[in-house]
């Protein structure tokens, strides 16, 4: 536990120094204020703009952060040889990768949270005050957050097996891929052959379903996640996480280090 | 370092290359905006666009939206137009997000309205309001919006009085819709009918487009009904007198009247060579608007 | 219970996609090191050494063969509690200052907070780094990279310590401070498992060694063992000797070098001190120095190699490296 630990916090650390993060957080807070230029070019829909604008913003910018540091964090452990200083103490390989994701999911929480605050800061300079509907955007950004804590562990999964740049390409592709996966299983049953509709639903199932996180339209509305909603989505993250952290470790315990 | 000579010639061709860039996208620009009014809309299905957006469809809807009142701003800048998108645009952005009320109720007022100010296809806001109310039941102005399309555009005064009513059922309903309901079933087609149903539209305007709109309507119906009751006063004023009158200023000095009437536009009333009242030659109201 | 012990351990790499094209990276080594020795696994580059620290580690994992250090088996990482390592050109987080990574290292290897200060502290002063504890690791030359490696290897006060050419970018005075260091943890009574492939250092510490080529195991024991305590010459230094002396001592002599006002006679090996001296002294000879020369390690190592070589070459099992001390 305290190896753990001690690799979660060395990996917030780290991810802390890049210089990439600071850019992309800046650029996500840009990108929520022109929200407020949106709402002026449009017609009534000014709070609708801000919050579809804003939740968008965290959502895109939370996931390159979160692919970039789910590769570059894992990746230049292993290229620079670093991961040896840690291998040789008395900490197991399934140790390293439980604090790798830990360290990284603190870092996706602390960024994430400060691009919300800068949300609500534009939100209620907006809106002058803020009252109870205007939660709906913090359940909309807990699930976002909960979508990037798979794909950094998708991310974190792939870097242990290949490069940075096809880790990068296979994680983004599975995203895509898990907020389509109604249509697959509907191209599946659309199909004529019984194989092909049982491969795409069995698929369907087994593949990390990101479009169930989506809740970006409704907070706009105001609208609030009802409560069990929130624990089975919570739940499903949770147990899908474990999927691929647990992947993760089989994999690199088997991994040599050259 | 290069020698100075060589760097200015450098320096040179920048600007040179830029102020040609420049020029060549004014050119451009202009061939774009002569060609056509209208917008390019490549994905023609909105469900469609709805599962790439990977999540962001309310940010999307909200852009297509912007671009409906773009659309909507620049057909009327070059005076009027025929909208012909207009109906596209706005299917795709409440298939993008079906809870975006004011694009039901936008697009209803001005794809019901007749050209130059709309796009004259009132079945079209049918089905738009139509699907609106589908996605968002408890929403019962878009019943209001259903009755007004009927009520106006159609003349349908029976199936207006149905959509007033059902939409008078909804919880948190104004009590209005139900008296509304009942005078549009009585009255449909009175001019006062009329002037409660633009009043209603006007108060609750969200903006400046639909309150001008309304404004319009309101004043061509104050005309139409001052018109009426102009003519009411030059029918006594025949009867009286055994002559009909020249021109308005027989009814003042007559005393039937305190002063010379003025439209809402400030033009004053005149009679006409049929010897009916009828709007002053500086008029700006349009008639066809108070029915 | 032994420090380290190695049976038939076997690394081999696949080289590519083809299951044909293999590299024999360690041929069945076995070999064994008591408790509180110093040992040097020797050998060229390419010889194995690295690849058989990394598989003691745990990094990499044997083809087939077994190990175990302190009586545990490859694989508990337990026991990494009681070893520390030195990789070969270590590399550390650049964002971190010195005192920084030691205390990650010592909070991995279980200190508590005090402990892992006042270990840092400790160790920072016996590599020589005290005035950089808070430098930025990105600054330090390889020099420093190498100190602040050794005193890692030491935050745990482990009992077995694999050092991998902890020699490497060292100044002649790093390196002898590093000699000092092994020396003194000799005196504690831990086993200290250093690669190299400079020689006299080697020589000068090592209770025993190990000769690695190829992956293969070409020598081990002492170095009295592996030399045979044979003597390879008798050198002799005279300070201006008349030609008379030389003629003298004509028929001893192999070879002879004159430096300025110096002559540095080459012996044969089996010639008889006492003879020579006496035949020296007898034609006025003003004797500087004697001394028995005997074979190096180097020259074995040549040798060896030279005819592992050959033997390779006559095998013809692909062109190995040539062997460089």
């Amino acid at each position: 536990m305290n190896r753990i630990a001690a690799i979660a916090v060395h990996t917030f650390k780290e991810s802390v120094r890049e210089k990439v993060l600071y850019n992309l957080v800046v650029f996500a807070i840009l990108m929520i204020a022109a929200g407020l230029i949106l709402g002026g070019v449009s017609v009534g829909i000014n709070d609708i703009a801000l919050v579809n604008l804003g939740l968008s913003a965290i959502s895109v910018f939370g996931l390159v952060i979160a692919v970039f540091i789910g590769i570059s964090l894992v990746w230049k452990e292993i290229e620079r040889r670093t991961v040896y200083n840690i291998l040789s103490k008395p900490v197991a390989r399934a140790e390293f990768v439980l604090g790798k994701f830990l360290g990284l999911v603190l870092t996706l929480v602390v960024n994430t949270a400060i691009m919300t605050a800068g949300f609500y800061l534009v939100l209620w300079y907006e809106k002058g005050t803020l009252g109870a509907p205007d939660l709906a955007p913090l359940e909309a950004v807990y699930f976002i957050l909960l979508q990037l804590t798979l794909i950094v562990a998708v991310a974190l999964l792939f870097s242990t097996i290949s490069s940075p740049v096809l880790s990068a390409v296979f994680t983004l592709s599975l995203y895509v891929i898990g907020n389509l996966l109604d249509d697959l299983r509907s191209l599946g049953a659309q199909s004529g052959s019984a194989a092909l509709r049982g491969l795409s639903r069995a698929l369907s199932l087994v593949l990390p379903d990101f479009g169930a996180f989506g809740d970006i339209a409704p907070a706009a509305h105001g609208q609030l996640i009802p409560g069990h909603r929130i624990l089975t989505h919570s739940l499903y993250a949770a147990l899908y996480a474990t999927v691929l952290v647990s992947s993760t470790i089989l994999i690199f315990e088997r991994r040599e280090l050259r | 370092m290069r020698p100075v000579p060589a760097r200015r010639a450098v320096a040179l061709a920048l600007v040179a290359a830029l102020a040609g860039s420049i020029i060549l996208r004014l050119g451009l620009d202009r061939e774009a905006s002569v060609q056509a009014p209208g917008t390019a809309i490549y994905v023609t299905s909105g469900e469609t666009l709805r599962r790439l957006s990977l999540g962001y469809e309310g940010l999307l809807a909200d852009l297509y939206w912007t671009r409906a009142v773009q659309y909507f701003g620049r057909q009327k800048l070059a005076g009027g137009g025929d909208f012909q998108d207009l109906g596209r645009i706005l299917r795709i952005t409440t298939e993008l997000d079906p809870h975006l009320l004011i694009a039901y109720r936008f697009g209803a007022i001005f794809l019901a309205e007749r050209p130059p100010d709309g796009a004259g296809r009132p079945d079209e806001a049918l089905e738009l309001i139509r699907r609106g109310i589908a996605a968002n039941p408890s929403y019962w102005r878009l019943w209001q919006d259903l009755g007004f399309i009927y009520y106006w555009d159609l003349k349908d005064y029976a199936q207006a009085a149905r959509s007033f009513e059902a939409g008078s059922r909804e919880p948190g309903a104004d009590l209005w819709m139900k008296t509304l309901a009942a005078s549009v079933a009585a009255q449909g087609g009175e001019l006062e009918t009329s002037r409660a149903l633009w009043s209603e539209v006007y108060s609750q305007a969200g903006n400046a487009s639909i309150r001008r709109s309304a404004a319009g309507h309101l004043a061509a119906i104050k005309a139409a009904e001052d018109i009426e009751r102009l003519n009411r006063l030059l029918g006594d004023f025949a009867r009286r007198e055994g002559r009909p009158a020249a021109s308005i200023e027989d009814l003042v000095r007559a005393g039937t009247l305190p002063a010379r009437p003025i439209d809402p536009s400030g033009a004053a009333y005149e009679v006409g060579p049929d010897g009916k009242a009828a709007l002053g030659s500086g008029s700006r109201i349009d008639l066809r608007l108070a029915r | 219970m032994r420090a380290l012990e190695t049976t038939e351990l076997t690394k081999e790499y696949r080289l590519g996609f083809w299951p044909k094209r293999r590299k024999l990276a360690l041929d069945r080594l076995t070999l064994a090191v008591e408790q509180g020795e110093v040992f040097g696994l020797l050998g060229p580059n390419g010889a194995g050494k690295t690849t058989l620290l990394k598989l003691l580690l745990g990094l990499i994992f044997p083809t087939t063969g077994a190990a175990r250090i302190l009586g545990r088996p490859l694989g508990d990482v337990r026991v990494h509690a009681r070893i520390g390592y030195l990789p070969e050109n270590p590399s550390f987080y650049d964002h971190l200052t010195a005192s920084e990574f030691l205390n990650y290292a010592g909070w991995l290897c279980g200190l508590d907070a005090a402990a892992r200060r006042r270990r840092g502290r400790d160790l920072l002063e016996q590599v020589g780094l005290a005035e950089s504890a808070a430098v930025a690791l990105r600054r330090f030359s390889k020099g420093m990279v190498q100190r602040l490696g050794i005193a890692q290897a030491l935050v745990n006060d482990p009992d077995v310590v694999f050092l991998d050419e902890p020699m490497s970018g060292l100044d002649p005075l790093g390196r002898r401070e590093v000699r000092d260091l092994i020396l003194d943890l000799r005196r504690q009574g831990k086993t200290v498992f250093f690669s190299t492939h400079i020689l006299p250092d080697a020589e000068t510490l090592c209770d025993r060694v190990a000769i690695l080529n190829h992956g293969r195991l070409l020598g081990l024991g002492t170095v009295q063992e592996i030399l045979g305590g044979s003597l390879e010459s008798i050198e002799l230094i005279l300070h201006d000797p008349a030609p008379g002396v030389l003629q003298a001592l004509a028929a001893f002599t192999t070879a002879s070098v004159r430096t300025g006002d110096r002559v540095r006679l080459e012996l044969a090996p089996d010639a008889d001190v006492e003879t020579v001296l006496a035949a020296a002294l007898h034609a006025g000879a003003r004797i500087i120095s004697l001394n028995p020369v005997k074979a190096s390690l180097e020259d074995y190592f040549l040798a060896r190699i030279k005819d592992a070589v050959a033997t390779a070459a006559g095998k013809g099992a692909g062109g190995g490296e040539a062997g460089r001390a």
